[in-house]
């Protein structure tokens, strides 16, 4: 027994039949302490946030309700009004879909540029730093310079582009007259300042990749690009998903380089590339000057944005968690059975059968599609459509 | 159940702390705005000796030079004058709008304006301080603007924009046309010079050139509807004017469109874009519209191109294309000492040193023919006497156009439509109709 004397303190340390001690306000001070600073420690960012990001979004929903002028401020109570105006003017959905184009042509290309040239940088390169640091240097740049530099690239009658596409025999482009054209112009701009922004993001993550599983790939005789789609892609889907919807984010605020794009900064004329920020910001400080109104818009833009985002989120979830060699099969084996059930369909509903394998692309062989391709796709229970073609869709 | 139920307790207890600290950081910055006016509004009434210090806000260049101001705290000593400068008017535009709209917190004490804003800022006359008038300073029409309906005066007029025509002497020569001032002052019409005279000399230069007369048909337009008394509002009662059936402005704009595209006037440059700028060193165009402040720009984009001169002419008779104002803000904390400043800031003696700073034309009368501004003469404009001819010019103005509530939003409109024809080549009477349905939509 008295070999065990010597742990009997250690027991009672924090033991429960040590009695009960009244705590010193010291002692309480520090168990306030342990239990509390953690959320002290972040709060600053939440106050923050507060006040720059939540209180301008509740606020704006109130603007949004009432009759503002930029001048003379707070007018009437209006309710939904002005919703409903924003969403009669023309105006606006041609923003929208102004929005929607240079997204569309700015973040597409970005993201696949900057996946690309990450998958480059993250070889072995002398002076790497160098290489990696060098994409960003666009990104340094400021953007109403970069939009000054643009405006002289993309001018219509003396910009150097069309003086190039003169030297080659090209009509000159009408960068600020034709809708495509100007969108296609604005988005470079866009892609020129994000894309080594977005890289050094990709690259980042591709680093983080743990090299044996490019030696296993190698190993099982995989090339470097079926290490860039088997091993690379699917490792980095976290980060493809923040690129993607940060960069859908930003595109759906595209502001500076619209306002650059030439004298008047309203998206020309017939406002052929007016986004929908540039329009809420002529809504309010422009002709209109209805802060209340603006404030309708913004809820709008930050109701797509999210929704957009959610489509993405979705989407990259998709196409990410496939990883492997599965999607691509799979795709290649839809793919044919929609086009034989395509056919199929075509032939079905009295289509001149001999038209119908030329205009179904994908289907590869001249010969019209065998009836045996279409059992495998399980028609759903209770369809019993006449056209498979319904069912495999 | 301790240990699952302690973490939660904090939790909410941080959040309401968070929540707590938050309101208390709002309602802090509220407090904290609304009695700094009104303590220092308190003191000023009684002491007018105090130490104080005035803030100025212009934007591009007035001629204000820190040596000008000092003249005046020579003079006050107890004036502390900043000079706040914007780079370009649309950001001052911005800044000033913004801060009426917040109360009139972080304003300057004397905000300078360009005429353009002045029918939006007049609906909102509480916003500025009634100034006491000076009688006979400036040109009657100058103060006419600034006066609103009830007769208050929001500003106190600095330089105006009396409009001449700048041309290139070495492209009329080149082209066998006259090329000296004298000549082609008179050969675009001398002193009954018309619209159409100046399109039918423009005919005779692209007769003998192929290339383009003036720079834009908006540009040209603008110095059209600024000759109009009153273009799309009824001057009486302050409304729009149905587009649809406005013939005055429908003819101005047949007019400077047919000379634009079916004549081929036009070099189709939008006026400040980059193409315009560029036009400059390409030889786009031999003539343009001049307002007096115009000659800084020319002579910014043309740089080393020799040839830019001014001939005394303008068709239709006078026009006046922009000028600014100083106002001073109802919310300040000095608004007597702000007007008094702004008052010696307008006087004909300092105009006549902003102008030899800056070139701004001076809109008080018993300058406008003095010593200093008539012997001025523009180096980069061939040596032309550019004081002696803007002052000719600025005699023949004959009065300020209407511009109400509703003027700039259905300009912008019509502006769009003769850009959309102008640079795009769409069809005129399309993008007429088009422009009438837009200005519907955008009047108040």
């Amino acid at each position: 027994m008295a070999l065990l004397s010597p742990t009997k303190p250690a027991h009672a340390r924090g033991g429960p039949d040590r009695p009960p001690r009244r705590l010193g306000f010291s002692q309480r001070l520090g168990r306030l302490d342990v239990k509390l600073s953690p959320y002290l420690y972040i709060s600053p960012f939440f106050l923050l946030f507060a006040v720059v990001g939540l209180f301008p979004l509740v606020y704006t929903a109130i603007v949004s309700l009432y009759d503002w002028n930029l001048l003379g401020g707070q007018g009437d109570f209006v309710g939904m009004a002005n919703y409903v105006a924003v969403l009669q003017q023309p105006l606006f959905w041609k923003s929208v879909v102004n929005t929607f184009s240079i997204f569309l042509f700015s973040s597409v290309p970005q993201v696949i540029m900057a996946i690309t040239i990450a998958a480059l940088l993250d070889q072995n390169l002398r002076a790497a730093t160098f290489w990696r640091m060098g994409v960003l240097v666009p990104f340094v740049v400021a953007p109403v310079a970069i939009s000054m530099i643009f405006g002289r690239l993309y001018a219509d009658q003396y910009g150097f582009i069309n003086e190039v596409l003169g030297l080659v025999g090209v009509d000159p482009v009408a960068w600020h007259g034709d809708r495509l054209a100007s969108h296609f112009a604005i988005s470079t701009m866009v892609n020129y300042r994000w894309t080594g922004y977005n890289t050094l993001i990709f690259l980042a993550a591709m680093q983080a990749v743990p090299r044996e599983l490019y030696e296993a790939a190698v190993i099982d005789g995989a090339g470097r690009v079926r290490q860039f789609f088997s091993v690379t892609v699917p490792q980095i889907r976290a980060t493809v998903i923040f690129v993607v919807i940060t960069s859908t984010v930003g595109g759906m605020q595209i502001f500076d380089e619209v306002r650059m794009y030439d004298a008047q900064g309203l998206g020309g004329p017939n406002r052929d590339w007016m986004t929908t920020v540039v329009y809420l910001y002529d809504v309010a400080w422009g002709n209109q000057k209805s802060f209340g109104r603006a404030a309708a818009v913004a809820w709008l833009l930050f109701l797509l944005i999210v929704l957009i985002g959610m489509f993405n989120f979705l989407l990259t979830q998709r196409i990410a968690t496939g990883g492997g060699r599965g999607p691509k099969v799979s795709r290649r084996h839809t793919k044919r059975l929609l086009a034989e059930a395509r056919a199929a369909a075509a032939s079905h509903d009295g289509a001149v059968p001999s038209a119908a394998p030329g205009g179904t692309p994908g289907a590869g062989q001249g010969s019209p599609p065998p009836p045996p391709s279409i059992p495998p796709v399980p028609p759903p229970a209770g369809t019993q459509s006449p056209n498979p073609g319904e069912d495999v869709r | 159940m301790l240990s699952s139920t302690r973490p939660r307790r904090t939790r909410r207890v941080a959040a309401a702390t968070a929540g707590i600290a938050s309101l208390a950081l709002l309602l802090g910055a509220c407090s904290g705005d609304a009695e700094n006016p009104g303590t220092t509004e308190g003191g000023d009434e009684e002491m007018t000796d105090e130490e104080i210090t005035l803030t100025v806000a212009t934007f591009n260049d007035f001629g204000y030079t820190d040596e000008l101001l000092a003249q005046y705290s020579e003079e006050n000593p107890n004036v502390t004058i900043e000079h706040v400068k914007a780079a370009e008017s649309g950001d001052a535009r911005t800044n000033l709008t913004t801060k009426l709209a917040a109360g009139g917190e972080g304003l300057a004490d004397i905000e300078a304006i360009e005429v353009d804003w002045l029918p939006e800022l007049m609906q909102y006359p509480t916003l500025f301080s009634d100034l006491p008038p000076v009688d006979g300073r400036w040109v009657d029409w100058k103060v006419q603007q600034a006066t609103t309906p009830e007769g208050q005066l929001i500003g106190y007029g600095t330089d105006i924009g009396p409009e001449a025509i700048c041309y290139r002497s070495d492209l009329l020569e080149a082209a066998g046309l006259p090329s000296e001032r004298e000549d082609v002052a008179e050969w675009i019409g001398g002193e009954g010079a018309t619209w159409d005279s100046y399109f039918e000399a423009g005919k005779e230069y692209t007769e003998a050139t192929g290339d383009a007369w003036f720079d834009s048909a908006g540009a040209t337009f603008q110095g059209m509807v600024n000759q109009l008394d009153a273009a799309y509002e009824d001057p009486e009662s302050g409304e729009a004017t149905d587009l649809a059936t406005n013939t005055q402005v429908k003819d101005l704009y047949d007019q400077v469109l047919s000379a634009a595209v079916e004549d081929d006037l036009s070099a189709g440059l939008e006026q400040w874009g980059d193409d315009w700028r560029a036009g400059f060193q390409n030889d786009a165009f031999a003539t343009m519209l001049c307002p007096s402040w115009m000659t800084g720009p020319i002579e910014e984009n043309a740089g080393n191109v020799e040839g830019w001169d001014i001939a005394d002419v303008f068709p239709g008779g006078g026009g006046n294309w922009g000028g600014s104002f100083l106002t001073v803000p109802a919310s300040g904390a000095n608004t007597e000492a702000a007007a008094e400043l702004a008052d010696w800031l307008t006087s004909p003696e300092i105009q006549t040193q902003a102008f030899e700073n800056s070139g701004t034309f001076p809109s008080q009368i018993e300058v406008q023919q003095s010593d200093e501004v008539l012997a001025y003469v523009n180096d980069f404009m061939s040596g032309a006497p550019a004081g002696e001819i803007f002052a000719t010019r600025a005699q023949s103005i004959d009065g300020a156009p209407f511009k109400g509530a509703n003027y700039f939003a259905i300009h912008a409109e019509v502006q769009n439509a003769i850009n959309r024809v102008d640079l795009n080549n769409d069809d005129p009477e399309k993008s007429w109709e088009t422009a009438v349905t837009d200005a519907q939509n955008v009047i108040q």
